[in-house]
């Protein structure tokens, strides 16, 4: 059958949009590597020596390894709490939609995806403030707490097609509702706990704004924060301005070239959801 | 199981009661200062409308609203168009079909804000060497400089990123389809640009709907990329509503007044969401 050979027209086509991709990030990996001189003469060409120095003098200037330890531990926690409450959240409303109280929680906290963060920003920033929650763990907690707009519409809609008939065995052996939650449902959630769990960690690796407007002490400022901090005094090295930037983007890339069907696939689901 | 039934509100109600207080309070807040004039700090009085008819008059404000418009309707519809056609040629029969998804989904695992540094970089001197060693004049300036067309550079960036994070929605979509269907298509005697229009895109109307309205949302609150490209400039050409909140309401001793211009954003983004979805949903009845 026809249908059956390879498209080649098509598979060049494609392959030379993907240099649209690529070729950015290859820049950024070529002129990380170079010294000034060296891209005067070309912008494009091989490093003819690779350079580490820019990345030891940009570890050293923008303090790297304290801002990479802070945009870890931010994602870390955000996603593990993230997991372990809204997942709990949501199974109390999924299972009990018939009851007015948590059919009116779940339309709250669904419609609440309309309302962007720049338009609660201004109080917000009172707030934490007021609150003593202008850090790093105010960071955390107000992911895990906005998360729960977007992280109960898919959960409850995940949960809704488990079969409560499992639920019920478990309640007959005697088991109270937590220990139903934690040990029948909450197993059976992976699937959907990867896909919230990949979406919260780009969310939280590679949010801008929140950090922007939250954060004011400079040792806990995350990586794209210090990126933008340090702009300024880019501008004059290029070079330097790139091996910052290589290495606040490269723990991301390497996570996505070892876990990427899974990436790929858990994305998905929460979009099609 | 009724005994158990208490249990499922300590599960909920205490999130709900965290969300009242750091998400609905501070929309509530927002709209009590709109009626101030607070700077963000000190006293401040009720002011009434003020704040309201004082943006409708106000250039600054009209000029981010116009951008931003301009911005977001020009960029979704790219968007769309380019990943729909990324989704269709991932979805044939080609080969290193796992490679060349996994490097179009790339930018959506970026940093928008280090993206938007590194494209600042090729706009100011990688693209002016070219158009200089190819003779095409007017891109030899940073174009990022120049106030009727940094707008360009920043819907480029934006469509850029976007366009991963759309194709694999589109992919998921086109490969509901059955391939009898187009087989049966051919058959019939129905060509390629046929058979997309009466087999193809009303089939994934549903995943058009989605990428519509999530682009159109999120292109509307750009922010990212004009603090990393334009910060707002030259001039104010660039100035997205979100950056000028920002700006105005931290920096421009404008708090109230922001906050103000922020209940407006929020009306006008919920009344886009929800015609979108009205108009594209009926079109996918209809199909």
């Amino acid at each position: 059958m026809e249908s059956k050979k390879v498209n080649w027209p098509i598979t060049i086509l494609l392959i030379l949009c993907s240099l649209v991709i690529l070729f950015p990030l290859y820049l950024t990996i070529v002129t990380a590597f170079k010294s000034p001189d060296e891209m005067s003469k070309s912008l494009l060409s091989l490093p003819n020596k690779l350079r580490w120095g820019n990345f030891t003098e940009a570890i050293h200037l923008t303090n790297f390894f304290q801002s990479f330890k802070n945009s870890f531990i931010v994602t870390i926690f955000t996603v593990a709490f993230t997991l372990l409450t809204n997942s709990m959240v949501a199974y109390a409303i999924a299972r009990n939609m018939h009851k007015r109280l948590f059919k009116f929680l779940y339309y709250y906290f669904v419609s609440a995806m309309f309302v962007p963060f720049p338009i609660i920003m201004l109080p917000v920033v009172k707030q934490t403030s007021l609150f003593g929650l202008n850090n790093m763990t105010g960071l955390i907690f107000l992911y895990i707490v906005y998360g729960l707009a977007f992280n109960i519409f898919i959960y409850v809609g995940y949960i809704r097609s488990i079969p409560q008939s499992l639920e019920e065995a478990a309640y007959v052996d005697g088991a109270s509702t937590w220990t139903v939650f934690w040990k029948v449902i909450f197993p059976l959630l992976s699937p959907i706990n990867a896909t919230v769990g990949i979406l919260t960690c780009l969310w939280a690796w590679n949010d801008f704004m929140l950090p922007l407007v939250i954060l004011s002490d400079r040792d806990s400022m995350t990586l794209p924060l210090v990126q933008y901090v340090f702009q300024s005094q880019f501008t004059t090295n290029y070079n330097l301005a790139f091996a910052s930037y290589l290495m606040a983007l490269s723990p991301m890339i390497l996570v996505y070239i070892v876990a990427q069907k899974w990436i790929i696939s858990g994305v998905t689901k929460g979009a099609v959801k | 199981m009724v005994k158990q039934s208490k249990v499922y509100y300590w599960m909920a109600l205490p999130a709900f009661l965290v969300f009242f207080i750091f998400h609905t309070v501070p929309v509530f807040q927002g709209m009590m200062y709109s009626f101030t004039n607070y700077k963000g700090y000190g006293d401040f009085n009720f002011v009434g409308l003020k704040n309201y008819i004082n943006l409708f008059q106000d250039q600054r404000i009209l000029a981010s609203y116009g951008f931003t418009f301009k911005f977001a309707i020009v960029s979704t519809l790219l968007v769309n168009i380019i990943s729909l056609a990324i989704a269709m040629g991932l979805n044939a029969k080609i080969k290193f079909r796992n490679t060349l998804r996994a490097v179009f989904f790339v930018p959506n695992i970026l940093s928008v804000l280090i993206v938007g540094f590194i494209f600042n970089y090729l706009f100011a001197f990688f693209i002016p060497q070219i158009a200089e060693k190819l003779g095409i004049t007017s891109l030899t300036q940073n174009i990022l400089g120049n106030p009727d067309l940094a707008w360009v550079g920043i819907v480029i960036v934006a469509v850029w990123q976007a366009v991963a994070f759309n194709t694999i929605l589109y992919l998921a979509g086109l490969q509901t389809i059955p391939t009898e269907l187009y087989e049966a298509a051919s058959l019939d005697g129905a060509g390629k640009w046929k058979s997309f229009i009466h087999i193809t895109f009303p089939l994934i109307a549903s995943f058009f709907t989605i990428n519509m309205v999530l682009a159109m949302k999120n292109f509307l609150m750009v922010f990212d990329h004009i603090i990393a490209m334009t910060n707002g400039g030259p001039g104010q050409s660039t100035e997205a509503i979100s950056v000028l909140i920002y700006k105005g309401g931290f920096s421009g001793g404008e708090f109230a007044y922001q906050a103000a211009n922020s209940v407006i954003y929020f009306i006008l983004i919920v009344v886009i969401s929800v015609l979108q979805i009205k108009f594209l949903q009926k079109r996918e009845v209809d199909m």
